[in-house]
């Protein structure tokens, strides 16, 4: 089995499906000749041809209302945000348009919009958003946020498949740094909605997704070795729809929860997995719910400034050990 | 009976312009004609208070409508997006009265169930895509929808309307620069009915014709009377032609002007009276009405048996509608997803039950 990075591994997900299926096309900006900004799309224009490899102009809201009128007659796109940051601009689409599609009109929209999101890597303000949480406040999408080489690629062929919309949000800082040994032939698709027990712990529990999850097992690991706690992640890998049910079994099993999230704090998915604990779980818990996440403020370019405002490995520790201590 | 006639006067009538023949002349009259009679039976259960939403007339743009629609082809395949004021061109692309009257009155048998309001429904198999409120957004989506049929090579044909005040938008620029980029088969129909809601036109834009648009996306721009349902036929119909043959994108502007409120609320303070005064003898059915006797294209019994078609029509499809009944409540939970997702925790109406 050859080992494939990240991104590797999300090309693998688009080629196979646009091999699959000849409905399946990509549209965005400089993804044809050019390959992408990151070259996710690389070699797609000479393998498909210009027809299922479309440059498109400067229009996120064109993109995504393009996407979805070819979704209505049958096609299959993908769209990309060049960075995930650029979505704003189609959220009337998205929100208005696409997502109530099915609702209001019966009207079929199987879309995947797709984009690096995320910060560590220095981009500044508009190149570093973390948007999940503008979404998840909608019904009629669905959002997935693949951690590992793996699901990036199981996650990006079961929503091409998906009949409903799907936002894919991909991680560009794991995008060349870390690497799996995924099987070439089978078919490999990770299920919208099924969370992956990262680590099994007993004492507490980090619930996370994206490149959280290694900054949640790194902490794990300082938090065995230096306090001998047995620390459990569970990566969401999708939170639209959320899966409820691995997040209530966690709870169950270490009474003791916290959620870590890149994105902002007020109003971030955090707070929503905190309202369901308490709603269903209450009576499980020995502990409050706590919660790292970046500050609540834009993401600044300098590294010290970044470096403040994310969440880092030494909050998980800090945190946990808080949590642990109740 | 909406259904239209294959294609059965394609074959042109002497005197008639546009290649068209007697029998269409009267199905564009009898399709103008049920526009303004179901809009003026939706007054009246408005009134009556059994119109739940507002009402969106479209007096005075029938022949925009109807005109336009009528010169896409159907057996082919096209597909249109319309306004809140197209009515009449659902009807000609084949929607039916009584389902426009479940919509406006929130029927459980209206063709959204009950989610949506008026002329927000669309039927792909008729070929129509419904609209949001959202202006401009359906600019980007059939430009999708023409990519589309660009992409599998198809013949077919879009048409999607905007108005004064969509123009304005970000995502009208967007589709329409996308579809002008890619040579689209669309057909882009700019209504100028003077307002949009209480902002003239001046307000709206610095540009005195909307057709100047076309220029600016690299499209070719054509303007017509709006009014003059033949003339809408005839340019459309030019458009549509090159947009099958690969010509691209045509910035077509009908104009025309809005003789009611933005919707019955308004009572349209803001328009001056000698300017409404002045289009009311610029109606459009009158006007379709004076060609055709006065050509001897049809005679007064012919339109009569129209009048008295559409009028039977409507008395049914009005007395059906009326006695349906509204949608299960708890049937406003389904058809989010494909698969309903589970709920997080027992909404608080079940919670109250338990």
């Amino acid at each position: 089995m050859p080992e494939v990075t990240y991104l590797e591994a999300l090309r693998q997900g688009l080629q196979e499906e646009m091999r699959r299926d000849e409905r399946v096309f990509i549209l965005g900006e400089d993804v044809g000749r050019y390959g992408g900004a990151f070259k996710v799309t690389e070699g797609f224009f000479e393998e498909f041809g210009e027809s299922r490899v479309i440059d498109t102009p400067i229009s996120e809201a064109a993109i995504v209302g393009a996407a979805a009128g070819a979704a209505h007659l049958g096609m299959r796109p993908v769209a990309e945000m060049q960075f995930i940051d650029f979505i704003s601009c189609a959220y009337d689409m998205l929100t208005n348009y696409v997502a109530t599609a099915r609702y209001r009109a019966n009207l079929a929209c199987p879309i995947v919009v797709r984009g690096p999101c995320g910060g560590y890597v220095r981009g500044g303000p508009f190149h570093s958003q973390n948007p999940e949480a503008a979404f998840l406040h909608t019904p009629g999408l669905k959002i997935v946020c693949p951690a590992t080489a793996r699901d990036a690629k199981g996650l990006i062929k079961a929503a091409i498949r998906d009949d409903d919309p799907v936002l894919y949000f991909e991680h560009k800082y794991l995008y060349r740094r870390i690497k799996e040994k995924l099987p070439d032939d089978g078919d490999l698709v990770t299920p919208i909605g099924l969370a992956r027990l990262a680590r099994e712990g007993t004492h507490l529990s980090i619930i996370t997704y994206s490149a959280m999850v290694w900054k949640a097992l790194e902490a794990a690991e300082v938090l065995e070795k230096e306090d001998g706690l047995h620390v459990e992640v569970l990566d969401l890998r999708t939170l639209l729809p959320m899966d409820d049910a691995a997040i209530l079994e966690t709870v169950k099993k270490t009474n003791r929860v916290m959620i870590v999230h890149e994105d902002t704090r007020t109003g971030g998915v955090a707070g929503e997995i905190t309202a369901r604990i308490n709603e269903s779980a209450f009576e499980w818990l020995d502990a409050p719910v706590l919660r790292v996440t970046a500050a609540d403020t834009p993401l600044p370019y300098a590294p010290t400034l970044e470096d403040y405002v994310l969440p880092q490995t030494a909050d998980i520790v800090a945190v946990a050990r808080k949590l642990a201590g109740y | 009976m909406t259904a239209r006639p294959a294609a059965a006067g394609r074959k042109a009538v002497a005197g008639i312009p546009a290649g068209l023949g007697g029998a269409q002349l009267l199905e564009l009259y009898y399709f103008m004609r049920l526009t303004r009679s179901l809009e003026e039976r939706l007054t009246n259960l408005y009134r009556q208070g059994k119109v739940i939403g507002g009402l969106f007339r479209s007096l005075g743009q029938e022949a925009d409508s109807v005109g336009s629609a009528y010169a896409l082809d159907r057996s082919a395949g096209d597909v249109l997006s319309p306004l809140i004021r197209n009515l009449g061109s659902l009807l000609v692309m084949g929607a039916r009265p009584v389902d426009v009257l479940r919509q406006y009155m929130a029927k459980a048998t209206s063709p959204t169930r009950g989610r949506e309001l008026n002329v927000h429904f669309g039927d792909l198999a008729m070929g129509f895509i419904g609209q949001i409120s959202h202006l401009g957004d359906m600019l980007p989506v059939m430009a999708g929808v023409t990519l589309t049929f660009q992409l599998r090579g198809e013949r077919r044909v879009g048409l999607v309307y905007v108005g004064d005040g969509a123009m304005s938008t970000g995502a009208f620029h967007e589709g329409m620069n996308l579809a002008a980029v890619r040579r689209l088969p669309l057909v882009v129909i700019a209504e100028n009915n003077g307002y949009s809601y209480s902002t003239t036109l001046e307000r709206q834009t610095a540009v005195s014709q909307l057709v100047l648009k076309a220029k600016a996306y690299g499209v070719q721009g054509e303007r017509a009377d709006g009014n003059d349902v033949l003339a809408v036929y005839e340019v459309t119909r030019r458009a549509v032609d090159r947009a099958r043959a690969g010509a691209g994108v045509t910035l077509v502007e009908l104009v025309t002007f809005r003789r009611k409120g933005h919707a019955e609320h308004d009572d349209q303070h803001y328009v001056p009276k000698a300017e409404l005064a002045r289009w009311e003898q610029n109606d459009p059915i009158d006007r379709f009405v004076r060609q055709l006797s006065d050509h001897g294209w049809a005679d007064a019994g012919e339109l009569g048996a129209v009048d008295a078609r559409v009028a039977g029509e409507l008395d049914a499809a009005v007395r059906a509608a009326e006695q349906e009944p509204p949608p299960e409540a708890a049937s406003a939970l389904e058809g989010v997803y494909v698969e309903p997702p589970r709920q997080p925790a027992p909404m608080h109406r079940e919670v109250a039950r338990a």
